[in-house]
């Protein structure tokens, strides 16, 4: 999963997170926004099976087969971590104690709301903790890219699976595009070096306003 | 008073229809001795098995379902497990899927006396589906029943001989919820050491909780 697309989008997400954050990574492209961390941005992780305070994928050698981050692949811990019951983990995911959950999508609609759980017809039956994390997280950025691997669109009017919450995400980033949900609609508020609004409005199923902000630091990527 | 056992004495507490709550994220937490020695265990069949997985195909708790022990899976998560996904389309096991922390949740209350609970996650998705809505605040709650089980199976590192249970890093999990919310609590432990050897500060799970210790046989996956 950390193709050149991957690692742009993990970077533009990178670019939303401020120092000292509690943050929660999603499976996919979530988990690659840990490595593409800003100069001077530390954020501390959380993982729902239990612990705050992981750290970077060890070396083979050091790789502990009990300590494992919600994707099941090995972490390591940083100085202050700490480990608890899953109880506790989600009484923090749902009581607002995490600042910034970063979810993969399926499809996001025109309000900013994620359907990433599952596919009518395809053998999927797995929700874990994403409705948990929707609910709970007091922001949630959504990392995915802009079209589905088929070519179709994934930001659309009204989304053809299931909704995970219906609590919309608060950011959308794409390789292309990053859209504020803001009154129940999407804004688009910063479009990628290499692409352009003109694409975005062709390859983007939702209707959105445009009101592009300086990108205050944040690295731009080229689309490849 | 907790006995230490072998796993098959343990595993001879399971009765045909139990609900058995099974720890563990994946494999990783999972008392897999434990597992093994419950596909020998003449009265583990038409089980409802609690467990955030139902582990991978072949694997862990994935055995169970080959040997046809299980009538229904209560989890979060199964599709880690190609298989239990198809024997639920061709209707071979009811499946209950729970967002992960309602599930952990779930299993908590039923070991503290917890009636029922209001809870914002899954309100206005599909699986919301049958439950009593109630807005509080403003905000959309569902109703949720705890979950017992009649036996748990749980995995910790260290167990001193009165029951108290020490756990490894991510392998805690879902094990000290569990260890609360059944009314047979089997541990399955790296290494049982004399009372007092634990620290007091590190017991996460206390041994009132506990009925019976077995050594782990260092079962892989």
């Amino acid at each position: 999963m950390s193709s050149s697309v991957s690692v742009a989008i993990a970077k533009r997400v990178a670019a939303h997170l401020t120092d000292g954050e509690i943050v929660n990574l999603g499976i996919g492209i979530p988990t690659l926004v840990a490595d593409h961390l800003p100069d001077g941005v530390d954020v501390v992780l959380q993982t729902e099976n239990g612990m705050l305070g992981v750290g970077p994928t060890p070396t083979d050698d050091a790789i502990d087969p009990n300590l494992v981050n919600a994707g099941k692949l090995p972490v390591s811990e940083l100085p202050g971590a700490s480990y608890f019951a899953s109880s506790a983990s989600f009484g923090m995911i749902r009581g607002a104690h995490v600042d910034t959950a970063i979810l993969g999508a399926l499809q996001l609609d025109g309000q900013g709301r994620i359907a990433n759980w599952s596919i009518p017809g395809k053998p999927i039956l797995g929700v874990g903790g994403a409705m948990d994390l929707l609910v709970g997280a007091r922001r949630v950025i959504a990392a995915t890219t802009h079209l589905a691997k088929d070519g179709s669109q994934k930001i659309v009017a009204e989304t053809a699976f299931p909704l995970t919450a219906d609590r919309p995400v608060d950011l959308i980033v794409t390789e292309h595009a990053t859209f504020a949900v803001r009154d129940g609609g999407l804004v688009l508020i910063d479009v990628a070096e290499g692409s352009s609004v003109e694409w975005i409005e062709e390859n983007t199923g939702a209707a959105f306003t445009v009101a592009l902000e300086s990108a205050a630091g944040a690295p731009q990527e080229a689309v490849r | 008073m907790v006995s230490v056992c072998s796993p098959a004495e343990a595993l001879a507490h399971v009765q045909p229809g139990d609900t058995v709550m099974v720890g563990g994220f994946g494999l990783v937490g999972a008392p897999l001795t434990l597992i093994a020695a419950l596909l020998e265990a003449d009265g583990a069949r038409d089980l409802t098995i609690v467990s955030n997985n139902l582990g991978e195909p072949g694997r862990g708790l994935g055995k169970l379902l080959p040997a046809r022990r299980v009538r229904k899976a209560i989890g979060s998560y199964f599709t880690s497990n190609r298989e239990v996904v198809e024997a639920h389309l061709r209707g071979e096991i009811e499946v209950e899927l729970l967002p992960q922390g309602t599930l952990a949740e779930s299993i908590r209350a039923g070991g503290a006396g917890i009636g029922a609970f209001y809870v914002r996650t899954g309100a206005g998705t599909l699986l919301a589906e049958g439950k009593e809505e109630r807005i509080i605040d403003g905000e959309r709650y569902l109703l949720q029943f705890p979950l017992k089980g009649d036996v748990a199976l749980i995995r910790a590192h260290k167990a001193d001989k009165l029951g108290n249970l020490a756990y490894l890093k991510t392998a805690r999990n879902f094990n000290p919820d569990m260890a609360t919310a059944a009314k047979t609590v089997i541990a399955e432990v790296d290494e049982i050491v004399e009372v007092g050897e634990l620290s007091p500060e590190e017991i996460a799970t206390p041994h009132l909780f506990v009925d019976h210790l077995v050594r782990s046989e260092g079962v892989s996956a």
